[in-house]
């Protein structure tokens, strides 16, 4: 966490930090002291009149049925794209780093979909899944599923899902695959020297020296899941049918764009805030562990 | 572990290529999609195999505006998304750069407070803060410009945090040898840090490219005038599931998003996975 | 391989370049921020050229700011910032929302007065500009795209099915009854519709003669309550869920998605927008023909008459008084009976003056193109009564998405009908509530 060896200096530290801390301060502080005031304040739509509430903003959005169910969801969304977006991508990175020929092609082809913007890719699933004109849909239907995520929830959560499992599927192959090509491969050959059989190889050499990647990955994901999946929902369902693909940020959006309501919105903010700052104090008492492997 | 001849080598490259099948799937229907007509692509029974309209459909994304974008041509918007990419990937890792060096390599007062306030940020995303940013921004007249799109993108500190994690790994040798030589600190950044950063650099370009250039949210709110707007939104806002969605033209605009982010990833992927590789030792 | 160094410096110098381009700007610009897409918005940049093509002194920049609720966001946001446009395009529902915002907008016939532009309200129909119009008659906004729904109907499914597209049904039971016939002989559905909750509930209640919400529908007070759970609306969800039950009604989206089943000829009829003429007319490889809406024979009173639905054009107070005399000029401009008989004719939203009314009669055009003239006659059915002379509710989006939420519920079996319209009109009234409580 420290360094021995460093420079002296006065002025200098100060000047090279000052870029960020400048850009810190008004693009992150300042924005978040304004939630953090609008979440005490009552307003009109437009802001003309104003009035000072406390914690009453707060007090109803806990209370309100749809923000618990917004919890809800987030928690099953977050955790099943978590699954689905790691797990293919370790069998598929463990199988990559197998290969000899046509292990470039793999390679690149599996890194495409990192490169689409999520509110693109929630589009392209959508035009597969649209009843009636998505290629898919239409297979579900000749299979004898009644496909339409447009009246069922659960079928709607799934289409999300799978969605925005599929972007960030690209993303944890190419951290699995830098992992696994970091593990030394004399301590492999060493394994198998002793008689060690794949499998067992895999579990006893191969996990433990890849935990760093898998837990970076996982919270990287939640993350990822509970935010940057906006773009995904907001293009194929809007949070509906009925509030079942509605997440936290989904919300925060709504209530604030759509329903105009700057306190309540303000409010989910500041929770999501207090929620992330706590998940990024885990994140980085676990990374500091991590620098003395 | 290397390849094993004999009796399931072909497993690995089974299980590639469904892999491959599965995750390629729908970028392969928006290109066949991108190549026809939209009552072919609307009448539920798309052919799997290519259209005969790639040029034509192509040229006319590339060169015509749309209606919908008052007449602004994709080229432009091709042109505001690199901006704004490039913009947030080079101005990130600058001050990223400069700020984890400073903190690595100094001792002085307050440095755990500007370390703190830093590293809050990590993982908080606009979309969170985004109507008060919104309002910081109008107010600095930022609205409609560059410096709009990408300034607010920049505050975050993960690039921060990567190079914090290689700057520790540095041995101390090397500051010693640099000192001996008479070296003061911003010539040892130059000379030596710089150099040995290559890949890290390399790795977050990529990471931070594909991040500006996939933005919705936020170019969304920041821009009026829709000779400002970028790619991925100006895609989005052509896409209403309606009667009206020129699909074979929103398809193209698809494919055209991701061939930058795409070429990005493929031209530095030597050093990303590289340089992905020297973050994690 | 570029070393480095010289990476670094090209970085530093492109940073300080890019990041001071200057924004995008030009003299006396009014901006027009508007949700019209596809044809009407081609149409919307047209008028805008012509009118800057007609005189030197303003210029109107028509930006596209998405569907109608990102628009109004939009315009929101920017007013909070400072930087409101001088136009923007509201839909109907947030003219509670626009109405109460007192310091953001300014009346359009201050604006008018003010800059000295004759104006004659009395030359406009009083079925559209009651709707945007204070009590005493003052004209708060500018009717500039509204419309009603009306039931379309493609004619080869009609004939496929043994229908004759000249006879469309009048009555709900021969409209199952059509759309079952039209399942059956081979149609993916029989009937959708668009506008869920402003078609199926708040303009059907209207075409019978029964209250959306007390107080005259809102207009008369804030403190009003939603009544849309009556009898004759449930009764019409079972109808509807029971439609579903075969597929002869699908459901297919909460606004403008269901618009592309009737196009790609999946649905045989649809009830939408008298405004998609346009874009039906500009993408259906069919013909199609235009009727007025269902309704319960054995309701009495119906049909009544429908109220509008559509957007209007709001000034935001705040600009110099030389904008707003461009944007007195510009409404002038729009109320021109040419502009107007080329934005009825090419859209199918309504003409707004009388006069250009008396002009499309005159030329023929309703004989040219039968079933055109639907939506007007919907609209001047009857005299309006207390049920059935508009609406005016606060956070009324919100209240279509409750209601279109609940619709859902009971669509896909969770709730029954009257739960569903029970709890959409108590989730409802809590939104009225708060509007109250802030908008005073």
């Amino acid at each position: 966490m420290e360094r021995r060896v460093v420079f002296e200096g006065k002025l200098l530290p100060y000047l090279l930090v000052a870029p960020q801390l400048a850009v810190t301060l008004v693009f992150f502080f300042w924005p978040a002291a304004e939630a953090v005031y609008f979440s005490t304040q009552s307003q009109d739509a437009f802001g003309l009149s104003t009035v000072f509430v406390g914690f009453e903003n707060f007090a109803t959005v806990f209370a309100d049925p749809d923000y618990l169910h917004a919890f809800q969801v987030t928690a099953i969304f977050s955790v099943a794209v978590t699954l689905l977006a790691m797990l293919p991508a370790l069998l598929l990175a463990v199988m990559a780093d197998r290969v000899v020929r046509f292990a470039a092609v793999y390679k690149t082809a599996l890194m495409l979909p990192y490169a689409v913007a999520p509110a693109i890719a929630g589009v392209l699933w959508l035009f597969l899944f649209a009843p009636g004109i998505g290629i898919l849909a239409n297979a579900l239907r000749w299979m004898g599923v009644d496909w339409n995520y447009l009246l069922n929830g659960n079928q709607a959560l799934a289409l999300v899902i799978v969605a925005a499992a599929w972007k960030q599927l690209s993303y944890n192959f190419l951290f699995f695959l830098a992992g696994l090509q970091a593990i030394p491969k004399s301590l492999l050959e060493a394994a198998s020297i002793d008689g060690a059989g794949g499998v067992h190889r895999f579990r006893t050499v191969v996990m433990p020296l890849l935990s760093p990647t898998t837990f970076f990955l996982f919270v990287v994901d939640v993350v990822y899941a509970f935010f940057e999946t906006f773009g995904v929902i907001h293009a194929v369902t809007g949070g509906g049918p009925s509030k079942a693909t509605e997440i936290l940020i989904y919300k925060v959006y709504y209530d604030g764009v759509v329903g105009l309501d700057l306190g309540g919105s303000s409010a989910q903010s500041v929770v999501l805030m207090i929620i992330v700052i706590a998940l990024t104090a885990v994140q980085f008492r676990y990374v500091e562990r991590k620098v003395h492997y | 572990m290397e390849s094993r001849s004999g009796h399931l080598a072909w497993l690995p490259h089974l299980i590639l290529v469904l892999g491959l099948a599965l995750v390629g799937f729908p970028i392969y229907v928006t290109f066949v999609g991108s190549t026809m007509t939209t009552p072919e692509i609307l009448s539920g029974r798309m052919s799997l195999m290519p259209g005969g309209h790639f040029v034509e459909n192509y040229l006319a994304a590339l060169t015509q505006g749309m209606p919908q974008l008052s007449g602004v041509p994709v080229a432009r918007l091709l042109l505001n998304s690199l901006i704004m990419a490039l913009s947030i990937a080079l101005g990130k890792m600058l001050i990223s750069f400069l700020s984890a060096y400073a903190i690595v390599f100094f001792r002085f007062p307050g440095r755990m407070v500007c370390f703190w306030m830093i590293f809050l940020t990590l993982m908080l995303p606009v979309e969170v803060r985004i109507v008060p940013t919104f309002q910081v921004t109008a107010n600095l007249g930022l609205i409609d410009t560059y410096g709009g799109l990408a300034i607010p993108l920049i505050a975050s500190a993960t690039a921060t945090l990567l190079f914090r994690q290689f700057f520790l790994t540095i041995p101390d040798e090397l500051i010693e040898a640099a000192r001996l030589d008479g070296a003061g600190p911003l010539r040892f950044l130059w000379d030596v840090l710089l150099p040995l950063s290559r890949t890290n650099l390399a790795a977050l370009f990529v990471i931070l490219f594909v991040y500006g250039w996939n933005q919705y949210l936020w170019p969304l709110l920041v821009t009026n005038t829709a000779s400002m707007t970028t790619l991925v939104v100006g895609i989005k806002s052509m896409l209403t599931v309606d009667a009206n969605t020129p699909w074979h033209l929103v398809m193209a605009m698809a494919i055209l998003a991701m061939v930058p982010p795409a070429a990005v990833v493929l031209l530095m992927q030597r050093w990303f996975v590289k340089g992905l590789v020297d973050a994690e030792k | 391989m570029l070393s480095i160094r010289s990476l670094a410096v090209a970085a530093a110098a492109l940073c300080t370049t890019a990041l001071t381009a200057p924004a995008f700007a030009a003299p006396v610009e009014i901006q027009w921020w508007h949700a019209m897409a596809g044809k009407n918005g081609e149409l919307v940049n047209q008028f805008a050229d012509d009118f800057n093509k007609s005189q030197a002194d303003y210029k109107i920049v028509p930006v596209f700011k998405g569907g109608y609720a990102d628009t109004l966001n939009a315009g929101i946001a920017a007013f909070r910032a400072g930087q409101a446009p001088a136009i923007l395009q509201v839909f109907e529902v947030g003219t509670a929302t626009m109405m109460a915002a007192k310091g953001a907008i300014k009346p359009v016939y201050e604006v008018m007065d003010e800059a000295g532009e004759k104006f004659d309200r009395f030359a406009y129909l009083p079925a559209i500009t009651g709707y945007y119009s204070t009590a005493a008659g003052r004209l708060l906004s500018f009717p500039f795209n509204s419309s009603t729904p009306v039931m379309y109907i493609n004619n080869d499914a009609f004939k496929k099915a043994g229908l004759d597209p000249a006879k469309p049904p009048k009555t709900w039971p021969e409209f199952f009854d059509d759309a079952k016939k039209l399942k059956a002989s081979g149609s993916a559905c029989g009937f959708t519709t668009g506008w869920m909750a402003w078609a199926q509930l708040e303009v059907f209640s209207a075409w019978h003669n029964k209250p959306i919400a007390t107080k005259e529908n809102g207009i008369g007070g804030k403190d009003a309550v939603l009544e849309i759970n009556g009898p004759l609306q449930v009764r019409h969800l079972q109808d509807l869920v029971d439609a579903a039950k075969d597929k002869s009604f699908d459901y297919a989206g909460r606004t403008t998605e269901p618009e592309a089943k009737f196009v790609s000829g999946d649905c045989g009829m649809i009830q939408t927008s008298s405004g998609t003429y346009g874009i039906f007319k500009a993408n259906a490889k069919f013909d199609f023909s235009v009727a007025p809406l269902p309704y319960y024979p054995d309701v009495a009173g119906a049909p009544q008459n429908t109220i509008i639905g559509g957007a209007s054009l709001w000034i935001m107070g705040g600009k110099k008084a030389e904008e707003y005399k461009g944007v007195a000029k510009f409404l002038t401009f729009l109320s021109q009976v040419p502009i107007q008989v080329k934005w009825h004719e090419t859209t199918g939203y309504l003409p707004i003056t009388k006069a250009s009314y008396e002009a499309v009669q005159k030329e023929g055009f309703y004989q040219s193109h039968p079933g055109f003239d639907v939506a007007v006659k919907e609209l001047t059915n009857k005299e309006p009564t207390e049920n059935s002379k508009g609406l005016r509710l606060g956070n009324l989006p919100q209240i279509r998405d409750v209601v279109a939420e609940e619709v859902e519920a009971a669509l896909n079996g969770t709730k029954t009908p009257k739960e569903a319209l029970d709890t959409a009109v108590t989730r409802g009234n809590a939104l009225l509530r708060q509007f109250e409580k802030t908008a005073s």
